[in-house]
Formats: C-alpha cells, sequence, structure tokens
C-alpha cells in the first residue's frame, strides 16, 4: 500500500475512533466531548492537509488503490467481492473539502451547542457522519460506495432529528432517511446490474470492462439505464427534482449540521457520485442528468423568492446550486461541475453557519426580551443587525458575492465555466433550453441572495429594545466564518481571475476518459473543450450581466425600496401563494406517496386479518361445524342404535330373568337338560 | 366273567348319576360338594379304563392324577366357600343362598 | 471430523444435554425456583459451549449435501429394527445425525438463541418448573432437526418441538393463548401430516443395501441419489407428476413454518400471545426450520421439482416481503409489528434460495442467520418494554430515548439492523439476497427491492412514536434496562456489528454447502431435463 493510501485510511478511521470513544465515554467528557472531538478532528484535518498536498503536487497524477477481497464465494465460476479505498486528484481534493468543513463545523459547534442536552452525542454523530463521508470519498467501488451511502443516510438522520422532542425534527429525519432511500432504491437497481454483468463493483474493472466492449445485456441502452438507476442515488442524496422536498425540512437540525451535511458535504455526495461513474455515462443519461439538474435549479431558484426563514432560503440556494452542478456535470462540463462543488462548499458552509451565527444572536436577544413566540429564523423579525454584527456581515457580504458570481470570487470561476458549458452543451445537441434555465437562475440566485442581505442587515430593527441584545458571536464562531470568506476567493482555484480553465484546479481534475462505445458518448472531450474557449466570453458576458440585473432588481426593490414587494405579491396573490408553498411539492407527495402507502398498508392488513385469517378461522369453523354435526349424528343415529341394543336386551333380559332363580342347582339342571339335547342333536 | 370296558363304564355312568342327583337334589351344600367329587371321580374311572383298553400307555393315570389333585384343590376352596357362607348366612343350605338372583 | 466425550458424538451431546437439563429441572422441588433457572441456564451455557467448539473444529472445504463423507461429526447407529412385517419388509431406521454447512449456523444459532431465552424467562413466576422444562425439551426439539440426517428422526425432532410450543404459548402466554396455540399447533400439525405423506411416499420408493439384504430406508442422503429409487415405484424418475406433488406436499408444509403467504397467519397471533422468550425462540429458531427443511430436504430430494418451481418460490418470496412490509405498517402492536416484518424479512430468504445460485444461496442462508439475532433482539426489545409497562401499543408510547438511554441505544441498533443498514448484518445478507436473485429474475428482484424502502418506513415510523417525541406522563416511572436484559441483549448486538462488518466467519462455514447444494441441484436437473 502506497504510504499516502495508507494515511488515508488513518484519516478515514480517525473520525470513527472518535465516534467510538464519545459513543461510549460521553457522559465522563461531557462538557469535554466538544473539545475531544474537535480534536481529533484538527488532527485529522492535517493529516488530509498533507495527504491532499502531496497527492496534489505529484505530477504524475498517478492513481493509488488497494483492494482486499472481502467475500470470496469460492463458486465455479470466479466470483467474488473487493472492497478496498482509493486515492486520486478529485479524492484528494474531496477529502481537503470534508476535512475542512467538517473540522470548521466542529469548532463552530463548541459556542453553537455549548450547554445542548445531547452534546457528547451530538458530536459523537459528527464523527461517524465524516467517517462516512470520507468512505464515499475514498471507495473504489460500488459496494462499499453503496455501504458508505446509507451511513451518512443514517447520521444525517441522527443529526437532523438531534431534537427529537419536537416532533417536526423527529418526522424532518425520518422523510430525509426515508426519501433518500427511494434514491438509493434506484441506486441499488444499478449495482444488481452491475454485478450481473461484471461478477464485480470496483470502478476499474467495469470501466475497463465496458471500454472493452462488454456492455450490461449486450446493450447500450441497458448501459444507460444502469448510469441513470445509479444517478437516482444521486437524486436522492443531492436533493434533486423530485426528491428534493426533504432537503428543506432537513433545517430542523442544528444550524452547524445544516452547514456541514445539507450544504457542503453529504448534499454533494450526490455529485461527487456523477463525477465517479461520468466515465460509464451515455449521451443520453447525461443529458437526463443534465435536465434533471436544470429542472432542480429553476424550481428551487424560484422558490426561494419567496420564502422567510432565513434557513429555507438557503435550503432552497443549496438545491438551486446543487441543481447547477448536477447540470453542469450533465452537460460535460466535468471540471466545471465538480469545481462548483467544492466552492459552493466553502461558501454555502459559510453562508449557513453565518445563519447560524445570527440565529445564535436573535436567540439571545428574544431571550434576553423575554420573547418566545417571535420565530428566531424569520428575517422578517431582522433587519439593521449589520452594525451589531460586523463579522457576521462582511463574511456573508463576501459568501453572497459568491454564490451570485460576482468576479474575483470563486462561485464565479466555477459558475462560468458551469454557463459556458451549457453553450458549448447547446451548440453540439441543440438543447437551448438548459443554457436559458442556466442563465435565467443565475439572476434568480443574485436577485434572492440579495434580497436576504438586503432585509436581514439592512434597514431599521423594527424592534430597537430587542436589538440592543444583539451581540456578535463568540470566536469559535466567527473563526471559520472567517476561513470560509478566506476560500472564497478565486486565488485559492486559478490565478486567472476571469477564467477557471488555467488554474490547477482544472488540470488536476480533467475530465476523464469516456469508456462508453462511440456511438452512444457525448461529444469528445477535446471537441467540448475546444467549443468553451469559443463560448467563454459569451458566458462570462452573459452570466455577468444577469447577475448585475439579479442585484440591481434586489437593490430596487429592498433597499432603495423604489418599488414595494408586497405590491408585487399583491398583483400576482396565486403565483406567490405557488412558490411560497413550494410548488406544493409536500402536500402532493403526502396525498399520493404517503397516503398512498398508508393506505395499501391498511387495505392489504385488512386483507390479512378478514380474509386470509378469516379463510383460516373459516376453515376451524367449517371443521368445527362438521364436529357438531357429527356429534349430533353419533349422539343420535349411532348412539340411539346402540341405545336400542341396550334396551332390546334389556326387554330379553325381564323375559329371562324369570328362568333365573338364582339356586345353583337349577342352573346345574338347565346345564344338564342343555348337554343332553346337544347329545340329541349331535349324536 | 370277563370284565371289559362295558362295565368300567357302567360303574362310572352310574357314579355319575348319583353325583349328579347329590348335586341337583341335596340342599346341604356339604353334600353337594360331595356330590362333585363323585363326579370327578367317575370321570377319573373313565380315564383309566380308556387307557387300559386304548393302550395309551400312562397317559390316562396321568389325567386321573390331575383330576385329583384337581379334585383337592377344588374340595379346599369350596370348603372355605362353604364356610364363609355359613358366616355369612349362618345355614349351609343352598336354597337360601340365592343372592345370584339380583 | 469427530469429537466425543464419554463415547458419544457430540452432536447427540448437544442435542441431548437440555434433555438432561430437563430431568434435573425436574428433580428439583418446584419451591426452588432460583435454582431451576440457573439449572436451566447452565445447561443451554454448556449447550452454547459445544457450539463454540463445533465452530472451531467445523472443517469449512467440506460440503455435505448429499454424500456422508462430506458431513461432519457424524454418528450412525441402528436405532429401530423390526424384521417381521411380512407385508412391510423390514423396517430399519437409523439414527443418523450430521452437520453440514447449510447446518452449521443454525446449530450455533439454536444453541446461541436458547440460552438468550432462557436469561429472557428468568422473569417468568408462573409454574417455573414445568416451563423450562418445557423450554429446555423445546430446545432438544429444534437442535434434533438441525442435525438429523434421517428423515424419520428429522419428522420425530418435528413434532417433538410441536408439543412444547403449545403448552408454552397455551398456558404461559397472553389473554388470547388458547386460540393462538391450537391456530399454531394445527396450522403446524397440517404441514406435518403432508410432509409425513411425502416422507412415506419416499420411504416406499428408495431402497439401499443392507448387508446383503435391500431394504427401505429413511436415509435422506440416499433419498437424494435417483439410482436409489425402486424401478417401478412411485416416485422414481425425474418431472413426473408424483414427484410434483410431493415436492409440493413437502413445500407446504415447510411453507407453513417459514411461513409463506398465505400460510403465515399463525404467525402474529402466536407471537402476540407467546411471552417473550417464547416469540424470541419462535421467530430466530423455528421460522428457520422451514426454510432450512427445503434447502435439506426439499430442493436435492427433488431437484427437477425444485428448478421447476424456482418461479412460482420466487414470487412467493415477493409477496412475503412486499405484503409483510405493508402489514407491518398497518399495526398497532409492537409484537405484531415485528412478526410481519418478520414475515417480509424471510420473503428475502425465500427469494434469495430461488435465485439457485451461490449469491442468492449465500445470503438466504445469512439472511437466516442474521433474522435470528435480529429478530430476537426486536423481540426481546418489547419484551423488556412490555414488561414495564404491560402495554405493546405503539401509540401509548413516546420519548423513552430519553428515560432509557442504555435500551435505546440497543434498539437503535436491532432496528437499524432490521432496516438493513450497512455496516449490520442484516444488509450484507439482503444485498447479497438479491444481486443473486437478480441473476434469475430481473423484474422481480427489482419490485421486491422496493421493500427496503417500505421496510425504512415502517421500521422509523415505528422508531419515531416510540423513542422520540416527549415521554407521556404515565411513563415517568419506567427504568433503564438492568444487568439481565443487558447480558441477552448485548450479545447479540456484537454479533449483528461484527457480522455487519466482517461476515466471513459465518459465511465460510455455509461456502461450500452452499456451491454444492446449487452444483447439485442444477446438475440432477439439468440431468434429468436432458433425458426427458
Amino acid at each position: 500500500m502506497h504510504s499516502l493510501l495508507t494515511l488515508s485510511l488513518a484519516i478515514l478511521l480517525l473520525p470513527l475512533f472518535s465516534f467510538v470513544l464519545l459513543i461510549f465515554f460521553g457522559k465522563k467528557f461531557y462538557e469535554k466531548s466538544g473539545h475531544v472531538g474537535t480534536a481529533i478532528l484538527g488532527i485529522d484535518f492535517l493529516l488530509t492537509f498533507y495527504v491532499a498536498i502531496q497527492k496534489l503536487t505529484d505530477t504524475t497524477n498517478e492513481v493509488f488503490s488497494y483492494s482486499f477481497t472481502w467475500v470470496d464465494f469460492h463458486s465455479t465460476i470466479p466470483l467474488k467481492l473487493d472492497l478496498g479505498i482509493m486515492l486520486d486528484n478529485v479524492g484528494a481534493v474531496m477529502l481537503m473539502v470534508v476535512l475542512l468543513v467538517s473540522f470548521l463545523v466542529h469548532l463552530f459547534s463548541l459556542g453553537y451547542m455549548k450547554g445542548d442536552v445531547r452534546y457528547s452525542k451530538y458530536y459523537a454523530y459528527l464523527g461517524i457522519f465524516t467517517f462516512s463521508m470520507l468512505g464515499i470519498v475514498l471507495t473504489n467501488n460500488f459496494f462499499l460506495m453503496y455501504m458508505f451511502w446509507e451511513l451518512v443516510g443514517l447520521s444525517s438522520y441522527l443529526l437532523i432529528g438531534h431534537w427529537y422532542e419536537k416532533k417536526s425534527a423527529a418526522d424532518a429525519g425520518k422523510k430525509a432517511f426515508i426519501t433518500n432511500r427511494v434514491g438509493d432504491f434506484g441506486f441499488f437497481i444499478g449495482i444488481m446490474i452491475l454485478w450481473f454483468n461484471y461478477s464485480s463493483l470496483s470502478f476499474d474493472h467495469i470501466y475497463s470492462s465496458i471500454a472493452h466492449g462488454i456492455l450490461p445485456f449486450g446493450s447500450s441502452g441497458w448501459l444507460t439505464a444502469a448510469g441513470i438507476f445509479i444517478f437516482c442515488g444521486a437524486v436522492g442524496k443531492s436533493a434533486q427534482f423530485p426528491l428534493h422536498v426533504w432537503l428543506p425540512d432537513a433545517m430542523e437540525g442544528p444550524t452547524p449540521v445544516s452547514a456541514l451535511i445539507h450544504a457542503a458535504t453529504m448534499v454533494a455526495a450526490g455529485v461527487y457520485l456523477v463525477v465517479r461513474t461520468f466515465p460509464m455515462l451515455t449521451a443520453d443519461a447525461l443529458m437526463i442528468i443534465a435536465y434533471i439538474g436544470a429542472v432542480t435549479a429553476f424550481i428551487s431558484a424560484t422558490i426561494a423568492i419567496a420564502q422567510y426563514d432565513i434557513k429555507k432560503i438557503l435550503a432552497y440556494s443549496t438545491i438551486s446550486q446543487l441543481g447547477y452542478m448536477v447540470m453542469g456535470l450533465g452537460v460535460g462540463s466535468y471540471s466545471a461541475g465538480f469545481m462548483h462543488l467544492v466552492t459552493h462548499a466553502a461558501f454555502k458552509a459559510g453562508l449557513f453557519l453565518a445563519s447560524g451565527s445570527i440565529i445564535h444572536a436573535m436567540h439571545h436577544a428574544l431571550h434576553h426580551v423575554n420573547d418566545h413566540h417571535t420565530d428566531a429564523q424569520d428575517i422578517r423579525f431582522m433587519g439593521g443587525l449589520r452594525k451589531k454584527m460586523p463579522i457576521t456581515f462582511w463574511t456573508m457580504i463576501v459568501f453572497t458575492l459568491a454564490i451570485s458570481g460576482v468576479p474575483l470570487t470563486s462561485g464565479f470561476l466555477s459558475k462560468d465555466a458551469i454557463l459556458a458549458g451549457t453553450l458549448a452543451y447547446n451548440h453540439f445537441t441543440g438543447q437551448t433550453l438548459i443554457p436559458l434555465i442556466g442563465f435565467f437562475v443565475a439572476g434568480l440566485t443574485a436577485f434572492y441572495m440579495f434580497r436576504m442581505i438586503f432585509i436581514v442587515f439592512f434597514g431599521e430593527h423594527h424592534d430597537a429594545h430587542r436589538l440592543e441584545h444583539v451581540h456578535e458571536s463568540p470566536r469559535t464562531m466567527t473563526i471559520p466564518l472567517i476561513t470560509f470568506a478566506a476560500v472564497s476567493f478565486f486565488a485559492f482555484y486559478s490565478f486567472n481571475p476571469f477564467s477557471a480553465g488555467d488554474g490547477w484546479f482544472f488540470q488536476k481534475t480533467a475530465v476523464p476518459e469516456s469508456v462508453v462505445p462511440q456511438a452512444v458518448r457525448a461529444a469528445s472531450a477535446e471537441a467540448f473543450g475546444e467549443e468553451l474557449h469559443h463560448q467563454h466570453y459569451l458566458a462570462m458576458g452573459l452570466s455577468l450581466t444577469m447577475a448585475a440585473l439579479g442585484i440591481l432588481t434586489a437593490m430596487l426593490f429592498y433597499y432603495w425600496k423604489k418599488f414595494s414587494a408586497d405590491k408585487v405579491v399583491a398583483a400576482v396573490p396565486r403565483l406567490f401563494t405557488f412558490l411560497n408553498n413550494k410548488w406544493y411539492f409536500d402536500e402532493l407527495y403526502q396525498k399520493t406517496a404517503v397516503n398512498g402507502t398508508i393506505g395499501i398498508a391498511k387495505l392489504l392488513a385488512w386483507f390479512d386479518a378478514k380474509i386470509i385469517d378469516g379463510i383460516v378461522n373459516g376453515a376451524a369453523w367449517l371443521t368445527r361445524l362438521v364436529a357438531v354435526i357429527s356429534g349430533k349424528f353419533d349422539h343420535i343415529v349411532v348412539d340411539g342404535i346402540v341405545n336400542f341394543t341396550a334396551y332390546f336386551t334389556g326387554f330379553f333380559g325381564l323375559v329371562f330373568r324369570r328362568i333365573q332363580t338364582g339356586k345353583v342347582q337349577t342352573y346345574i339342571i338347565f346345564a344338564l337338560v342343555g348337554a343332553m339335547v346337544l347329545f340329541y342333536v349331535y349324536r | 366273567m370277563h370284565i371289559t370296558l362295558t362295565h368300567y363304564l357302567l360303574v362310572s355312568a352310574a357314579l355319575f348319576s348319583f353325583g349328579v342327583f347329590a348335586v341337583i337334589s341335596k340342599r346341604n351344600a356339604i353334600i353337594v360338594l360331595m356330590g362333585i367329587e363323585l363326579i370327578l371321580n367317575s370321570a377319573n374311572i373313565n380315564f383309566l379304563a380308556f387307557s387300559r383298553f386304548g393302550n395309551l400307555n400312562m397317559e390316562g393315570q396321568m389325567a386321573a392324577i390331575f383330576v385329583i389333585i384337581l379334585a383337592a384343590a377344588e374340595a379346599a376352596i369350596a370348603l372355605a366357600i362353604v364356610l364363609n357362607i355359613f358366616k355369612r348366612f349362618n345355614t349351609v343350605n343352598v336354597d337360601e343362598v340365592s343372592t345370584l338372583k339380583d | 471430523m469427530e469429537i466425543k466425550f464419554l463415547h458419544i458424538g457430540i452432536l447427540t451431546w448437544i442435542t441431548f444435554l437440555p434433555v438432561l437439563g430437563m430431568i434435573v429441572v425436574l428433580l428439583l422441588p418446584k419451591e426452588q425456583k432460583q435454582a431451576i433457572r440457573w439449572t436451566s441456564l447452565a445447561f443451554t451455557i454448556l449447550q452454547v459451549i459445544l457450539a463454540v467448539v463445533i465452530f472451531q473444529n467445523f472443517d469449512r472445504t467440506l460440503a455435505g449435501i448429499n454424500s456422508k463423507e462430506g458431513m461432519q461429526f457424524v454418528e450412525q447407529y441402528r436405532w429401530i429394527d423390526i424384521k417381521s412385517t411380512s407385508w412391510i419388509g423390514r423396517i430399519a431406521i437409523d439414527y443418523f445425525v450430521g452437520i453440514d454447512g447449510i447446518s452449521v449456523p443454525m446449530v450455533l444459532l439454536t444453541a446461541l438463541i436458547s440460552c438468550i431465552a432462557v436469561i429472557s424467562s428468568f422473569s417468568i413466576e408462573k409454574s417455573i418448573k414445568g416451563y423450562f422444562a418445557l423450554l429446555l425439551l423445546l430446545d432438544t426439539g429444534m437442535m434434533g432437526v438441525f442435525v438429523a440426517l434421517d428423515f424419520f428422526l428429522f419428522y420425530v425432532f418435528w413434532e417433538i418441538m410441536l408439543l412444547p410450543m403449545y403448552f408454552l404459548i397455551g398456558v404461559w402466554g397472553g389473554p388470547r393463548r388458547e386460540y393462538a396455540a391450537i391456530k399454531f399447533f394445527i396450522y403446524t400439525l397440517l404441514g406435518s401430516v403432508l410432509m409425513l405423506l411425502a416422507m412415506l411416499a419416499l420411504y416406499f420408493s428408495v431402497t439401499i443395501k443392507d448387508g446383503n439384504e435391500v431394504i427401505h430406508t429413511f436415509n435422506m442422503l440416499a433419498m437424494m441419489n435417483p439410482e436409489n429409487f425402486v424401478h417401478g415405484s412411485l416416485l422414481e424418475g425425474v418431472g413426473t407428476s408424483w414427484r410434483y406433488v410431493a415436492y409440493i406436499a413437502l413445500f407446504i408444509g415447510f411453507a407453513i413454518k417459514v411461513p409463506a403467504f398465505p400460510f403465515h397467519t399463525w404467525l402474529p397471533d402466536a407471537h402476540v400471545e407467546a411471552p417473550t422468550a417464547i416469540s424470541v425462540i419462535l421467530a430466530g429458531v423455528l421460522l428457520k426450520m422451514g426454510t432450512y427443511g427445503l434447502m435439506r430436504i426439499a430442493f436435492p430430494i427433488f431437484p427437477d421439482a425444485a428448478i421447476h418451481y424456482l418461479y412460482p418460490l420466487a414470487f412467493i418470496g415477493f409477496i412475503n416481503i412486499i405484503y409483510g412490509a405493508y402489514c407491518a405498517m398497518a399495526q398497532k402492536d409492537f409484537k405484531k409489528l415485528i412478526a410481519y416484518s418478520s414475515v417480509s424479512h424471510m420473503g428475502i430468504v425465500l427469494l434469495g434460495m430461488a435465485a439457485m445460485n451461490t449469491q442468492g444461496m449465500m445470503g438466504a442462508m445469512f439472511q437466516m442467520f442474521n433474522h435470528g439475532t435480529i429478530t430476537a433482539m426486536l423481540f426481546l426489545i418489547v419484551g423488556v418494554i412490555y414488561d414495564r409497562a404491560h402495554t405493546r401499543g405503539l401509540d401509548d408510547f413516546g420519548g423513552l430515548m430519553n428515560k432509557m438511554p442504555k435500551y435505546s441505544g440497543i434498539m437503535m441498533i436491532a432496528f437499524f439492523a432490521a432496516l438493513g443498514l450497512p455496516g449490520l448484518s442484516g444488509f450484507i445478507s439482503e444485498a447479497f439476497s438479491f444481486l443473486g436473485a437478480f441473476q434469475t429474475f430481473k423484474w422481480l428482484t427489482i419490485a421486491s427491492a422496493f421493500g427496503i424502502i417500505l421496510t425504512a418506513a415502517y421500521m422509523l415510523w415505528t422508531l419515531q412514536r416510540v423513542f422520540l417525541g416527549t415521554l407521556p406522563e404515565k411513563w415517568n416511572n419506567l427504568t433503564d434496562i438492568n444487568g439481565r436484559e443487558m447480558a441477552m441483549l448485548v450479545p447479540l448486538a456484537v454479533i449483528v456489528i461484527i457480522l455487519g462488518i466482517y461476515p466471513s466467519p459465518v459465511l465460510d462455514l455455509m461456502n461450500s454447502s452452499a456451491n454444492a447444494l446449487v452444483d447439485f441441484v442444477k446438475n440432477s436437473a439439468g440431468i434429468a431435463m436432458l433425458g426427458q
């Protein structure tokens, strides 16, 4: 095993150690649990830093991989399940992202979760989450991927339901897990297809088999299907349409958890899965992926406009940005999609932590003024926080600029690259809808993000007394914010602030060779890259225009107050209700899927109790009926005959008892006479 | 006079008849018992006679000895019964002992 | 491989140890409650030790299935020999025991579950002498079923196990215990009758050489060899309709035990009424006897019929999975819910073995073992709460997580194992079963895999209703689990976790046999189909 790989293994296992330690000895550590967890993650982060730097500065771009046989079926056809880990450039970058965010969230939680009822459990769960997420990053096969995939689902479930006394939190956790299971169902079907055809689940083996022309069930249609089925897992985990409904509800969890799991890492796992399966995706599969991404980006951006809960806004913006990434990968902008994952992880984690900082401060202030009814997360009750929370304000501005795609930020680089990709895609396939949605959503994003900024930080706080008690958060909470703000600048990704294409990132995460047959392959990487160059300036111009338009509109509405948002709402009340209610997806699913399932369950339970068991009991009843009838028959007919015989005998007895004198001698006479008679007869 | 099988049988039949007569007509249980003994002995005479005239070696004698033993046992038991009857009914008159009828 | 103590083979020991225990228990005065309990525990622990010895010495390379040489720890003695019945011929029945890869996990499971059931029974107060005596007898019956290689012996053990079960449910059970006990008894007896008919038909069709004499036999291994069938007998040949009939008779006999749809309705009633320990044994071991019987008897003796009816078998598995999950979802009684989840999980076993390939068969066997441990945990968990609250209504609870943290931790393991979470043993067996089944039945498996969503739904829903939310006032005096309850739950939890991460210890046990079984059935049936 290569030494970097050994280190990766250590990186993988350290958070698990943290989990085991805290789950068993959490009571002992109690107050110190947070420090224990954070310290372990700190070490882990340093290790990762070393590994990632080593890996990314290595010029050979070699992929380190190690497998061992986990289960050997010893059958006549060689059949075994190899598991293992691997480390390539994409993995190294991802390791870095996961551990940076995880470590900073650990740090942030020291302040945010202080005094929580289940403080040690919280850190334990963060540990197991980090472990499973690292597992997804490092695995080299679908089986282990699926295992860790479900494990992150578990930790997400546990953390969303951290405050499970609240029914909404418990419901949200359950919803997240089950919705993810729906996606995983598809993922598992994909795995079954691959296992059937290749008797192996390792990426390498499957891709090389496909490259050698061995297609699932011998048809490229099945290859597309396999890709789509596996993508189903990503749809669930990355909250893509139509399974996006769980993510906004998942905001019931503590805010640092939202930052770690539901903004930066776990939801990006779906995108990472597409990255990993990219070589085997056919043009058709990619097109479906691109459309799913575009539709998701559009729907959630429109919903985000009409929300008032700060975390809900961020949640929908997350879904929208995830849609962007998926769309980017779908159109073939592999590096851009992945880069957007990375940049988004930083600024979105930052946004969530900043919102956590605000919510924390609001809670504090509300507590001081003895107000227990006002929702601490509703932006309508905020306003004017700029002066009170300067660090939070300025970092949040950076994040918002980044997500809106303003130059000099990381977000600009990646978003621009994705949009250029959509234009190039349009050139090759004529799917005009995708770039249209892409640019439109870019404008929407800028609009709703700045709407939030202006409402929260500018204007007047509508209760001056309460504002008095709003304070900046402690240092454990601001340091992560500043760090995230720092890595939201372009320089970390590319030295050219206007193009990601020349930076190290694109060099190191170049699109892998597609293995699918020529006929069903998307445009070749070279041709695509060339077209990208052509479209670059157009894309940049358009995206800048859209961002500017969005910001301008937000300023007109919420800063300069030239227009009243309320009037717009009043003008289109139906549209607003529709958006405010999230396109009624929850209601739809509740009415169809949930109620349908429960209805079927009740029906089948009734069927089981009444019909199936009824037949059984009916058989028993019938048997008893036969028994009763035969009992009666026995009593009346059979026993009747017996009784009649007895009666008959008794009658004769009466007759014959005359000759029974009771005297032995009489009997002897009878015997003698009888003997003589017999003698006479048989003489 | 040459004694033939017929003579033996006649003696035996007479003995049997006396026995039967005693058993049937006498009221006293003891006499009834003695009648039974007569019947058994008539059978013994028959055994011996057939053994003597039928060239049956000693089998007749064997049967007779068996009957004698049996008679002895029977007499013992019967006397015990009679004793018990006497104790119970204070009589040995068989006519009065008719509980078998009930 | 042979291990003997006092010239008696280890399998005889492990099978009849509980009977020894039963005799000791019966000799104890009934006031000595503690002595009775600890004696029973001592004997079952001894049984577990023997099981570990077997585990250690079991040769993983031998396959067994149809060869006596492949069987391990074999003991064979003439048991019944009636020479002079002119119209049947000589009846010679062997005491023939031995184990291979199919039975050894079941032997381990039986020893383990019996021991845990005894620990769980410590809370029984009603005439405990009779209770423990019956429990130990039940233990012998179960163990005997898994070691018997003679069909007659198998049948005897199968019936031995029925009687204690009937009384344990009927006397120590809940309010509707008589109904449940009689339903269980009659249902199983119906299966037994069909099995008996098939067994007799086989007996009169199969002969072996005993010395110079040709005699009929109940030897299962002999029944697997087509050459042993008498020419012109009822079940001779391949693919004849009588063989199909006999297979179906056997199948129904076993399906009732599994329980396969539509023969499953005795299960929820029996579970709800039975005391905790009996539910544990019922779900942990008894259900496996059905699928074990299919693997041990029905498949290798009738490979032609088995292959012919693979699709119906898989379809029943599919119905079990989906139907069981839906029914579970609608239940309001905690125990009933778990009973239906057993129906669903046993469906996976049926589906896996219907795949008739290595992964499917291994998945099915492993699922049998895992379902034994996981469901045992689930029933113990219900038992713990029932002992304290005297109700099992799902809607009566809430927020137990705060009140009973240790309990809730173990409950989490059991629930997530049951819903097939990776890292816990249930996932591996489910995944293998599905992976295997997909090779044979593409669409049916996809439809069955839908069950994993339903399972997650009802499990999490239950978890939420009982453990999350706020604690109702009336349960404020509930206490967390005590040492005895930990002693029965923790070993199972450890097994579930270890096998979830590293399943090879158990998979290796059954690997050779699973392969041999699949090859044997396929080859025999293949030859059969060629011959037609």
